[in-house]
């Protein structure tokens, strides 16, 4: 399909660019910038005058609750979501119900999601059978049924025997190892941050410090196996030092921030708002503040929406029996915008950490507006005011501690593969 | 969204959850109120009409026979209809949810709710899904409040003490878990208590207790110097399990009130518990027997002060 | 209009309660106004039973629109109600329902052989049927108006004319 996106403000991450010119796509990729080429027939044409135009946004993780988890969401909706999202690639965890162990589930899987048509899904094999810690998976197999990457998404490994054996397996091959910093130990019984409101609230606190202890122990074992690892969703200023320094180290490491870390803190819980028991906890205000500062600077490789749908029941109880999590995959993109605009940074290099950075983590190419470039496009209102409410949210997920909010933020259109895949109604 | 839900656009109290960011006035008026309930359990007939025809549900998620029988019996001297419902909490059966109950149960046109239960902030959640002539009262959310007894604390102070800007309370015992600490705490500084002290070893104190506006102590004898009010907290014996303590000897040895310990405080000092007390673990026997002790008078303040708040509330 | 004079009134209400009280005669005042003026009658009347306060906040028939108003005063009634005889005191007597209260509070302390009422004005607008038997003096009083006792620093007594808001 032929199709011109006329008179937007491309958006270019990877140059650092914008510029307001026209887009033409034809075969899947991007035929043209600027000027009509020869002989180009569009079928169809997007009015794109006051929009950008950017690649389209890489969300490093998402759960689309299949297989499994299908009361809570199923495919169909969240990838209707994802493409509202103006997300075209995402990752999605292995912790379904049964975790992502076999080949055979992940086939299903990703058969299921390109029947779909609509956003790339990049599933995680997990990293031990079942998610227990206790054997490995077989990754080789894995990885050709198509895992890009082995993960336990849950607390990190209580065995650091087993954690060290996973990572070398996993060298063995090139494999990337995602880990969710969290000592299991340090953060049992805990619901919220152990701070200030925890202790007004007389909720049972996590510790920072659950999180920097498992850090130093996943960088020694980098250091010690040279393994890929990728650090998913840090949530203290120390946890971010600890990256940073790592970093500067040359270690292999990159990390993401959950979407809601970068403007949320513990203060938002208010009286027991259980939207905002998220794993990891929201932590204080300063924390916050460094991890908006790790973005800006670069030691936070990602923005990911950490998009976690839950039923209204799980969540309508006291807050520590609620179920933790909160729908993200239409929040990503204006809480990206709302970052940028608050820290005043320009909108390539927001959004690259929405798309050349989780790209990067991905070791994938793409993510620029040139010709010859896959047409996985973002067609967007940066400025369109929007509530969240829940019935201007595709996903079956409606928890979010955001709602009731106006965010501004608004797609038009998502393009897969030069083909569109989302218009939002006219009557936005 | 997050607004205080226990106060009404007027300034009146609709539910109480917390004593937390309740004014002077309005803490004051339920101690005054209950002084006047007060007169009433004295005389003949210990009823007065004032909640006719109301009805009081007592959902108790979290067992609970002395705290339910006062509520009841303070209940029952306004005249209103009582209803108990122990409801246990079993995690494994997926049953009613915690709303549909309270859904039930407003259909049974009841009118005010009076909710204890394991895990903070059920009371807020009941307050925020009844219709708007429900009155919920906490009766104890996890570790979060308890503001009842603080309430009757606050009335048994001032009855023994005349008021409250002049005097050194000290808190002792396992505060990070418990809900009336937290509750003293605020109602302690919201009436103006000059110094509000914790005592407790570090594992028992939340971390950012000081935040609360309080001094922390870790040596009892240090603590209790010139204290005018001691109130002494039940310690629970899962403390032992969660590597919090060693045992119920040793914290009895650092942190019981024996007549020695108490005698750091002033001579006049007052003894409170918020009950049931675990003798020879807090609380030496001799103490909560003896002449500075007044824990028997808090559980009658505490039938007074249950009256006054279910009548402010009732009628708001 | 101009009120009568509230000492005067309260001399002729002595008088009047004089002439029909015993050495066993009770007073019960009810708070604010009528403590006050109990107060004076039983110096005045040199009673030896101590004289009871009572609040009626709890037996007040408009609850469930006013609720319990702040500054509730505790009930006192230092003697024996079984087989009193009483007389209850009020500032002013209007619509008749304080009284109603009043007399629900007392019988639930004890059964009295009997309640008479004294007033020291008495404003008509029955409500119910309530009639005092000791009465200062009857004033006509307009429907937006109300009449309230004061008690100045030396603890003089005098009657004022308020408005009362729409």
């Amino acid at each position: 399909m032929n199709i011109q996106i006329k008179n937007g403000r491309l958006i270019d991450p990877a140059a650092g660019t914008e510029r307001v010119q026209d887009l033409f796509i034809a075969e899947g990729k991007i035929a043209a910038v600027g000027a009509t080429p020869g002989g180009f027939r569009p079928d169809r044409v997007l009015d794109a005058s006051g929009l950008a135009v950017s690649p389209g946004l890489v969300d490093l993780s998402a759960r689309l609750r299949e297989p499994g988890l299908e009361y809570k969401a199923t495919l169909e909706s969240e990838m209707q979501a994802a493409a509202a999202g103006g997300i075209t690639s995402l990752v999605c965890p292995p912790d379904t119900d049964p975790p992502l162990d076999e080949p055979g589930l992940v086939e299903m899987l990703k058969f299921r999601a390109r029947s779909l048509n609509q956003s790339r899904v990049y599933p995680l094999g997990a990293l031990t059978q079942g998610l227990r810690g206790e054997r490995l998976t077989e990754m080789a197999e894995l990885h050709d049924a198509g895992c890009v990457a082995f993960s336990q998404p849950g607390a990190t490994l209580t065995d650091n025997q087993v954690l060290m054996r996973s990572l070398e397996y996993a060298t063995t091959f090139g494999f990337a190892v995602w880990l969710r910093p969290q000592d299991a130990t340090l953060s049992r019984g805990g619901v919220a941050h152990d701070g200030e409101v925890a202790t007004r609230l007389g909720l049972a606190g996590i510790p920072a410090c659950a999180e920097t202890v498992a850090l130093s122990a996943i960088l020694i074992l980098v250091q010690e196996t040279g393994a890929r690892v990728h650090l998913c969703r840090l949530s203290s200023a120390e946890g971010v030092e600890m990256v940073r320094q790592a970093k500067r180290a040359r270690m292999p490491v990159t990390c993401d921030v959950a979407a809601y870390h970068v403007h949320l803190s513990d203060m938002d819980i208010g009286y027991f708002d259980s939207n905002c028991n998220l794993i990891p906890p929201l932590r204080g205000p300063r924390d916050r503040d460094a991890l908006r500062a790790g973005l800006a600077d670069g030691t936070i490789d990602a923005i990911c929406s950490d998009h976690t749908p839950v039923d209204e029941d799980d969540k309508q109880l006291p807050f520590a029996e609620a179920e933790p999590g909160a729908t993200g995959l239409e929040l990503l993109l204006p809480l990206t915008l709302k970052w940028a605009r608050e820290a005043r940074i320009a909108l390539p290099a927001a959004l690259a950490r929405v798309t050349t950075g989780p790209l990067r983590v991905l070791g994938l190419p793409g993510a620029a507006i040139a010709v010859g470039q896959i047409a996985d496009l973002c067609v967007f209102d940066p400025e369109a005011w929007w509530r969240v409410r829940p019935e201007s949210l595709h996903s079956q997920g409606k928890n979010t501690p955001l709602l009731g909010m106006e965010l501004q933020g608004r797609v038009r259109h998502a393009l897969v593969n030069g083909q569109v895949v989302f218009d939002a109604p006219s009557s936005h | 969204m997050n607004a205080n839900l226990q106060m009404s656009a007027e300034g009146k109290l609709k539910h109480l959850l917390t004593t937390e960011g309740l004014p002077p006035e309005i803490l004051l008026q339920i101690l005054d109120t209950a002084r006047s309930f007060c007169s009433v359990t004295e005389r003949q007939v210990k009823k007065v009409p004032l909640l006719r025809g109301k009805a009081i549900f007592n959902l108790f998620f979290e067992p609970s026979t002395r705290t339910r029988t006062t509520f009841e019996i303070a209940a029952k001297r306004l005249s209103a209809d009582v209803v108990n419902l122990n409801i246990a909490t079993s995690s494994q059966t997926k049953g009613e949810t915690l709303l549909d109950t309270v859904a039930n149960l407003t259909a049974m046109h009841a009118d005010m709710f009076i909710v204890r239960h394991g895990e903070s902030g059920a009371a807020h959640l009941i307050a925020r899904n009844v219709g708007p002539d429900i009155h919920v009262i906490n009766a104890g959310d996890g570790r979060h409040a308890h503001p009842t007894q603080a309430l009757l604390d606050m009335f048994t102070i001032r009855h023994y003490k005349g008021g409250f800007n002049h005097l050194r309370v000290a808190i002792v015992g396992d505060i990070l878990h418990s809900r009336v600490a937290r509750s003293e705490i605020h109602a302690l500084t919201t009436l103006g208590v000059p110094e509000v002290r914790v005592i407790g070893p570090r594992t028992l104190l939340p971390r950012h207790v000081q935040n609360l506006g309080v001094h922390v102590f870790h040596d009892m004898a240090a603590g209790l110097k010139d204290v005018d009010v001691v109130m002494m907290l039940r310690l629970q014996h899962e403390r032992m399990s969660g590597a919090l303590l060693p045992s119920a000897g040793e914290f009895f040895k650092s942190y019981g009130l024996t007549p020695e310990k108490l005698a750091h405080a002033k001579p006049d000092a007052i003894v409170m518990h918020p009950g049931p007390m675990n003798r020879g673990v807090e609380i030496d026997s001799a103490v909560a027997d003896g002449r500075q002790s007044v824990i028997l008078p808090q559980v009658t303040f505490g039938i007074a002060v249950r009256m006054a708040v279910m009548g402010i509330l009732a009628g708001n | 209009m101009t009120l009568p004079d509230a000492e005067t009134l309260l001399a002729e209400l002595a008088q009047q309660i004089r002439r029909d009280a015993t050495p066993d005669t009770a007073l019960v005042g009810i708070y604010t106004g009528g403590v006050w003026i109990a107060e004076r009658l039983h110096r005045m009347l040199g009673l030896s039973t101590p004289m009871g306060t009572i609040d009626v906040a709890f037996y007040r028939d408009d609850y469930k629109k006013t609720g319990l108003r702040p500054g509730v005063k505790p009930s006192d009634i230092p003697f024996k109600v079984e087989g009193a005889d009483i007389i209850l005191v009020d500032d002013v007597l209007y619509t008749g329902r304080t009284i109603r209260a009043a007399l629900n509070e007392i019988f639930d302390y004890g059964r009295p052989t009997s309640i008479r009422l004294a007033a020291l004005v008495d404003r008509g607008g029955r409500q119910l049927p309530i009639c005092p038997q000791f009465v200062g003096a009857r004033v006509e009083v307009a429907l937006d108006q109300s009449i309230e006792l004061r008690r100045a620093q030396a603890g003089r007594f005098n009657l004022a004319l308020m408005s009362r808001g729409a």
